[in-house]
């Protein structure tokens, strides 16, 4: 057992990753040396992955609000209004690191958390999307990895009954020794039932609920703000166990609970467990707390306040009630079978207070714990400007139609259905769009809304230019929801990178938040949850960097939208926007010949929102009912996925004249979207975009069963499908 | 009609099943897994899909000896129809009221897709709306539905005709690609003796709507609305 008087020698700070300096300004805040319980609580309280130190005031710069914003950053999810009453919460978080050291329950539990941050507001979860990135295929881990956090984030997810209708995901050696694990959660409540964190009243019950508290997780925030090294796996230990069960049943007890009126305030225990969740009520109520842990459930004997305060056990809730009402919410509880225990309460002394066999095991101010943490502002150096590559420097395929294939087949661009088949898409009966298309749609209620939602981002064109590359990330999201029919409404951000200690990591930091933030205006898309995920990085080698971005938006009519297939045969195919031939970065330079090179592709935040908007009034005045958006690689890879989801084939006759046919087909010039729309529309369509200035071009005809390229090149859809949907089973299965 | 949707701890597509039944004219009531007795004049029990109990121990082991269960069996035995979906196939099998058990998918991985089932007979009040033969386009989203019975069980099945549906082609062909899950005789569901409890594991619930794909589920809830409309 833990003395609660132990010293704080050096070695102690350094194991809690506290730098010598912060351990200093913390003894300074208290004016004594602190008790070891204290020391664990501030490590929890301050490290990166809690107190946002490295991240906090460049955050500050993004665009957060908007009319239909009811909550922005800083509560446990985001919250906007869609009418009639009704809000969607939603936020996105990281759980890389635990991912990493043990992938099943690293990715249950981050699936976990999240759903409970956006039930924590009162909101029902309806959906859920992922964002995976795993190492090189050949790594000796990477199987494993990729098998084990799909199986935790179906784990979990199928068994609590929500649906997973959308993600993306990417594999590159630069996330060898960190993959990225970001789980996004999508609820529903209604406007005026929204709950928050922040305590009210002096003297009122603060109540425990959910599951036991036992000895696992301890450190796991702190484990997740350090870089990694060979020893690394050795921190199994600080990874929590999910029980996607025990949550299904705290979600109900505690939406039946909000019901009853009964709760003042609710912070669900996530990293750092109780110590945060009781500051984090606490502070932002502006009042002191005290809790007895003598009361709190455990799950093994003889537990120390030190490992009570830092377990992070999970499916656990901490509530301020309304006095008098513990017994009617005890009910609640013990209906859905879940511990409930009144633990402390609010007091007027701002003073966190934590007592365990009648002895004070810590006493320190509670505003300071979160306002006084560490600020700071790394160095950063300037994003380096790589040159832009021309089209005529890119040499051309022996064959484009191989090419193309090739592109199908890579283990980027393939079929994920061996992943998304894992997870339950269907469940709740009101996934209008399942996964492989651009967006998740899903309809709310009994309609006729539907939430369209994705996430995006293409960290090669962040690595190469931070500034554009987060412009990018936020245009695609707005591009996949508006290419769906949606109205893209507002973003949640995980800001996943190495370490913030590095100049040229913060320097990537800063030039992605310029560039988000950027788009986030032009595009009336504000940011309102989010999560900053550093560190991950081991041995010195960082991942790229990767924002990931979480859109959401809606639909009036969720029955007027648009898919990606073709539907039928003799339609006419449209290209929207511009198309210079851009190669730089782009999938073809990369895969085909072999160089991760260039400048990545310029994003024009007035093009993009014109020609997007264009694209929504058409699905939405029912004009077009199939559309894809250009991404990774461009126009070809666009054309060929729509012909594989709708199993009819096309013919490109057309590419402009003084452009490379490969440019043409393969340049990743943003801001495009391809349409497939009735044959006597199509020239009234032509003449709406020429006459609002937006470039639009017929392409070709959909029909047959081949693809078939400018020039004649054919390829059966047959064999697109078959190049497009057997790499991924295989190599899971050892054969690729 | 009436029907009672019985909810366990972990139950999670009874809101699903709710919307179906409705859908199809049953009027609904939801029944809690510690409660002892059936709502009054309840025509039909249904058993949802879900992780009772978070499928811990074995799939439906625990839900199958729930105190409701003794009101279900009770039911079935007068004769009153029962259907279990999914999980509530796993209990049904777990408590006695279907013979064999449902085990781990031969890939041993949760899968969650479309999937054709045959329609073995159309002379059962869960299936007159179909015709025999007829392929319908459902979906299945399990980790344990490779049903699994013993050479005499499954001989009894097959030759008492207690094959409810089984997984099949667009073409409505029984193949062992259209058997994802490794079930015996690519069973997807079966009868009772008596034909008046079912237990299946696809999802007829989720395809209900064109918007979410197609109808062809309908026809389950429409046999089972019209047969007890006309016995009552």
């Amino acid at each position: 057992m833990i003395r609660n008087d132990v010293a704080s020698t050096p070695e102690l700070v350094k194991e809690h990753g506290l730098k010598p300096d912060e351990y200093e300004r913390f003894v300074a805040l208290i004016g004594r040396t602190p008790t070891i319980t204290e020391l664990g609580i501030v490590s929890a309280m301050w490290n990166e992955h809690c107190s946002y130190k490295s991240s906090r005031m460049h955050l500050r710069g993004l665009p957060t609000k908007a009319p239909w914003v009811i909550q922005g950053p800083g509560e446990n999810a985001g919250v906007i209004d869609i009418g009639d009453g009704l809000a969607c919460v939603f936020k996105m978080e990281s759980h890389n690191h635990p991912s990493f050291i043990e992938p099943y329950q690293g990715a249950t539990t981050g699936v976990g958390g999240i759903l409970r941050d956006v039930f924590t507001m009162g909101a029902r979860p309806i959906a859920a999307l992922n964002f995976l990135r795993f190492g090189e295929p050949n790594h000796p881990k990477t199987r494993h990895l990729v098998s084990g956090v799909v199986a935790g984030i179906g784990g979990y997810g199928n068994s609590f009954g929500v649906p997973t209708v959308g993600g993306s995901v990417g594999f590159h050696p630069r996330y060898n020794g960190n993959i990225l694990v970001n789980a996004m959660a999508v609820g529903l409540a209604r406007t005026n039932e929204i709950f928050y964190a922040a305590a009210t009243g002096v003297g009122n019950p603060i109540v425990y609920l959910g599951s036991k508290t036992g000895r696992d997780g301890i450190h796991g925030a702190t484990m997740a703000s350090a870089e990694f090294d060979d020893a690394s796996e050795e921190k199994r230990p600080t990874v929590q166990v999910g029980d996607p069960f025990a949550e299904k049943l705290l979600l109900e007890a505690c939406l039946e609970l909000m019901k009853s009126g009964a709760v003042i305030a609710i912070q669900d225990m996530g990293a750092a467990g109780l110590t945060c969740s009781a500051v984090e009520m606490g502070a932002k109520g502006d009042l002191g707390v005290e809790l007895d842990l003598d009361k709190v459930p455990c799950r093994e004997e003889g537990m120390t306040a030190y490992e009570m305060m830092l377990s992070e056990s999970q499916e656990r809730m901490l509530m301020v009630l309304k006095p008098g009402m513990e017994k009617e919410a005890e009910a609640i509880f013990v209906k859905w079978g879940l511990d409930f225990a009144v633990i402390g309460k609010t007091t007027d002394t701002l003073r966190f207070v934590v007592k365990h066999h009648g002895e004070v095991m810590a006493d320190l101010p509670i505003k300071e714990l979160g306002d006084e943490a560490p600020l700071y502002d790394r160095p950063h150096i300037p994003n380096t400007h790589l040159p832009v590559i021309a089209p005529e420097s890119v040499k051309a395929p022996v064959s484009e139609a191989d090419a193309l294939v090739k592109l199908v087949g890579s283990p980027d661009q393939c079929s994920k259905r061996w992943v998304w088949e894992q997870y339950d898409h269907l469940i709740l009966g009101n996934t209008v769009q399942i996964p492989g298309g651009d967006a998740g749609l899903v309809r709310i209620e009994d309609g006729p809304k539907g939430l369209a939602m994705t996430t995006d981002v293409t960290p090669r064109y962040c690595e190469a230019d931070p500034v554009e590359g987060g412009k990018q990330a936020v245009a695609e999201a707005w591009r996949n929801i508006t290419a769906v029919g949606g109205l893209p409404l507002a973003i949640t951000d995980n800001l996943n990178f190495g370490s913030p200690e590095r100049p040229e990591v913060m320097g990537q930091f800063v030039g992605c938040l310029r560039g988000i933030s950027e788009a986030c205006r032009a595009l009336d898309f504000p940011v309102v949850s989010g999560n900053v995920s550093l560190y991950n990085e081991t041995n010195g080698q960082g991942i790229l960097p990767t924002p990931a971005i979480g859109g959401v938006g809606l639909l009036d009519d969720v029955t007027v939208n648009a898919s990606v297939a073709f539907k039928d045969e003799g339609e006419a195919i449209i290209l929207i926007g511009e198309t210079a031939g851009w190669l730089g970065q782009s999938i073809y330079l990369r895969d085909i010949c072999g160089r991760e090179e260039g400048a990545p592709p310029p994003v024009d935040l007035t093009t993009e929102r014109r020609n997007g908007d264009f694209v929504r009034q058409l699905i939405r005045s029912r004009q077009v009912k199939t559309v894809h958006d250009c991404s990774d690689g461009g126009l070809a890879l666009t054309l060929a996925e729509m012909a594989m989801a709708g199993g009819i084939g096309a013919t490109i006759a057309t590419a402009p004249e003084g452009l490379a046919l490969h440019a043409f087909l393969f340049g990743e010039d943003q801001g495009r979207y391809v349409l497939a729309v009735d044959p006597d529309e199509a020239a009234d369509i032509l003449y709406e975009a020429a006459s609002i200035g937006v470039p639009a071009m017929a392409l070709g005809i959909t029909g047959g069963d081949s693809l078939i390229l400018p020039g004649g090149q054919a390829i059966s859809v047959t064999k697109l499908k078959a190049a497009h949907e057997s790499w991924l089973p295989d190599y899971m299965a050892g054969k690729a | 009609m009436k029907s009672a949707v019985i909810v366990f701890p972990g139950s999670n597509r009874e809101g699903d099943m709710l919307r179906a039944l409705k859908q199809a004219g049953s009027r609904v009531e939801k029944v809690w897994h510690a409660d002892t007795e059936l709502p009054p004049g309840t025509d039909l029990v249904v058993l949802p899909g879900g992780f009772s109990y978070g499928d811990y121990l074995r799939c439906g082991a625990i839900a199958g000896r729930a105190h409701i269960m003794d009101a279900v069996r009770a039911h079935a035995a007068r004769g009153g129809l029962v259907l279990g979906v999914c999980n509530g196939f796993q209990i049904l099998c777990e408590s006695g009221l279907l013979p064999g058990i449902l085990m781990r998918n031969a890939n041993l991985k949760f899968i969650c897709h479309r999937q054709f089932l045959r329609v073995e007979r159309n002379d059962t009040a869960f299936t007159k709306a179909y015709a025999k033969g007829q392929a319908i386009d459902v979906c299945v989203a399990h980790g344990e539905g490779n049903y699994t019975a013993d050479a005499e069980t499954l001989k009894r099945l097959e030759g008492e005709g207690l094959v409810a549906f089984r997984y099949c082609d667009a073409d409505g062909q029984v193949t062992p690609d259209a058997n994802r899950n490794g079930s015996m005789n690519s069973i997807a569901g079966i009868y009772s003796e008596k034909l008046n409890v079912m237990g299946m594991m696809p999802h007829p619930e989720n395809l209900i709507e064109d918007m979410m794909g197609g109808t062809d589920g309908r026809g389950l809830f429409q046999s089972l609305v019209s047969s007890l409309a006309k016995a009552a």
